[in-house]
């Protein structure tokens, strides 16, 4: 009895959380326009990819998000380690702060300092400030993910590292990196995720050039419901539902 | 020159002196122990060799060269972890590579082909750490060291993670490897047993000092203190003189001369070659006495004197 209430309770639980999802895919293959079933069609999905606002802000996204991913991953990896060699404790908790603070105050920050910083470089807002904005908060995640795999992470296999006669940088390469490699691809795909999904810094840093794909869906579903934002939606639900798998099998290793 | 020496060093903590001022000089080729409680600070002390960590003042010397700033990579020492710490991502032959291609050696492969032959474990060359038992394990890491031929080799509790038998037979092959190579060999445990049977000369550690430095005879037969007597071996203790179990007698009537105590049998404990029996004395204490076993004809309860040789009395100020 009590076993088949917690397996209702969680196919409740599971049914809120992923309905939605379920809906919109549902109904992404609908050839009516409104949400009322019409038959199966891939229409939408057509109509998507041809849409140039829509490939255009994806290009854009795929750019920036690859770029932000790489950089972030290199960056974080290489915090974590110099944090898990130093010891400092206070330095990881900034890393939360980082984590906390609202996104529309880092935005605003970030704008603030790309203001700052333009009164005396001769840029302007674009592509390059969003993968700034991007790493800046990126770092932090990676950070995370890399920091936890290093606290199980044997001291000793460094030690002999060095003992066998590698330097610092070469017992870092050859057997710290080899160890912890599995954490640090879950942490990059973390940071391609949480790049790609952002709409909330970037809005406020992106300049003409530089839509992303959550700006251009965004701006389209403001303007009414298509099922074209379904179809967008739904391809990103499984590619990045796809990814993150990826990473928690990563993380495992 | 002595291949290692330490002069008067100190290795401070925040909070705490896990080395206090530890002097020690070894001869090339010999086999040596560091044998300490938990916490004495012989793993410390032979981090410092290693290379791991700085003294906080002192000296450290191999072949004659102060190297207390020199980086682990800088020294020609090599140390076993007690984790045996190989590299999982590497085969049990790239382990033992690993050395000599970060020192540049040539013929690479022969080399660690033959540590690997050395340690008997050939066969398991193209094996990853995670499909090796621990005394195979413990074998690869022995390899990895040897292989580069350092002037000493540094063995933090090598056995501690073996099971009882393994650790017996590994405790032979270790001896017999420090003869076959001549490597200097330092051990790190707080197993008694281990250090006696295997080294030329001891070092007993206790509260970051050494209480004594000698052959495994000195160090049992003529303790320098009380905490070394203890922790070599049970002591009976009859006032400020200590009398080992093995040369306590037991006898039904009071002996002739020599000192003697009454006391009577507690309990008997059948060790298989030989017993133990444990006594209360009259005038309060304990006491345990090991016997061939044909001498088991005591009882629970029996009335005895204990007697020993004054000669087998160890004394401390």
């Amino acid at each position: 009895m009590k076993r088949h209430a917690l397996g209702i309770y969680a196919a409740c639980i599971l049914a809120f959380l992923h309905a939605p999802l379920a809906i919109l895919i549902l109904f992404s293959f609908n050839a009516g326009r409104f949400t009322i079933w019409e038959g199966f069609s891939t229409r939408w999905y057509t109509a998507a990819l041809n849409d140039p606002q829509l490939t255009e802000g994806l290009l854009n996204s795929l750019i920036i998000a690859g770029v932000a991913a790489v950089l972030s991953t290199l960056i974080g990896t290489l915090a974590a380690y110099g944090m898990w060699r130093r010891n400092a404790p206070w330095l990881s908790g900034m890393l939360y702060l980082s984590l906390v603070t609202p996104e529309v105050v880092t935005g605003v920050s970030l704008l603030a300092l790309c203001q700052w910083a333009f009164r005396f470089l001769h840029l302007r807002l674009g592509m390059h400030t969003v993968i700034v904005a991007h790493v800046a908060f990126s770092i932090a995640y990676v950070t995370i993910v890399v920091a936890a795999r290093l606290r199980n992470y044997d001291r000793s296999l460094e030690e002999a590292a060095m003992d066998l006669g590698a330097g610092e940088w070469r017992a870092f390469t050859r057997v710290t990196l080899p160890s912890i490699a599995p954490a640090v691809a879950a942490a990059g795909l973390l940071a391609l995720v949480v790049s790609f999904d952002d709409y909330v810094i970037t809005s406020l840093v992106a300049g003409v050039d530089s839509e992303t794909l959550p700006m251009v869906i965004y701006a389209m579903a403001r303007r009414g419901v298509s099922p074209v934002v379904n179809a967008v939606s739904s391809l990103i639900v499984v590619a990045f539902g796809a990814l993150i798998l990826l990473s928690e099998r990563l993380q495992e290793r | 020159m002595h291949v290692l020496e330490l002069r008067n060093v100190v290795k401070e903590f925040p909070g705490q002196r896990a080395v206090d001022g530890v002097t020690l000089a070894l001869e090339r080729g010999g086999f040596y122990s560091l044998l300490g409680p938990s916490g004495c600070g012989k793993t410390t002390t032979l981090r410092m060799v290693g290379g791991f960590e700085k003294p906080s003042s002192g000296d450290v010397f191999l072949n004659g060269e102060r190297v207390n700033e020199r980086k682990p990579y800088e020294r020609n020492v090599s140390t076993v972890f007690q984790s045996y710490a190989l590299f999982p991502h590497l085969t049990a032959l790239g382990n033992v590579e690993f050395g000599l291609r970060e020192r540049g050696v040539a013929g690479r492969r022969e080399r660690a082909m033959n540590a690997l032959e050395l340690v008997k474990l050939s066969a398991r060359a193209q094996r990853f750490p995670a499909a090796l038992s621990g005394g195979e394990k413990q074998r690869v890491a022995l390899a990895r060291s040897l292989v580069l031929e350092p002037q000493l080799l540094l063995l933090d509790e090598p056995l501690a993670a073996l099971d009882p038998d393994l650790r017996k037979q590994m405790r032979a092959e270790l001896k017999a490897m420090q003869r076959q190579t001549g490597i200097t060999f330092l051990l790190v445990t707080h197993d008694q047993e281990e250090a006696l049977s295997l080294s030329d000369k001891l070092a007993v550690m206790n509260s970051g000092r050494i209480e004594q430095f000698g052959t495994p005879e000195d160090v049992y037969l003529r303790p320098a203190s009380a905490f070394v007597a203890g922790f070599l071996g049970a002591v009976n203790w009859f006032g400020d003189a200590g009398v080992r179990p093995e040369a306590t007698r037991i006898a039904r009537e009071r002996p002739a001369e020599g000192p003697s105590r009454r006391a009577s049998v507690a309990s008997v404990v059948f060790l298989g070659n030989r017993v133990h029996v444990h006594m209360a004395l009259d005038e309060g204490g304990r006491a345990v006495a090991e016997l061939p076993r044909a001498q088991d004809q005591f009882r629970e309860g029996d009335a005895v004197w204990l007697h020993w040789n004054a000669a087998d009395e160890m004394r401390f100020p």
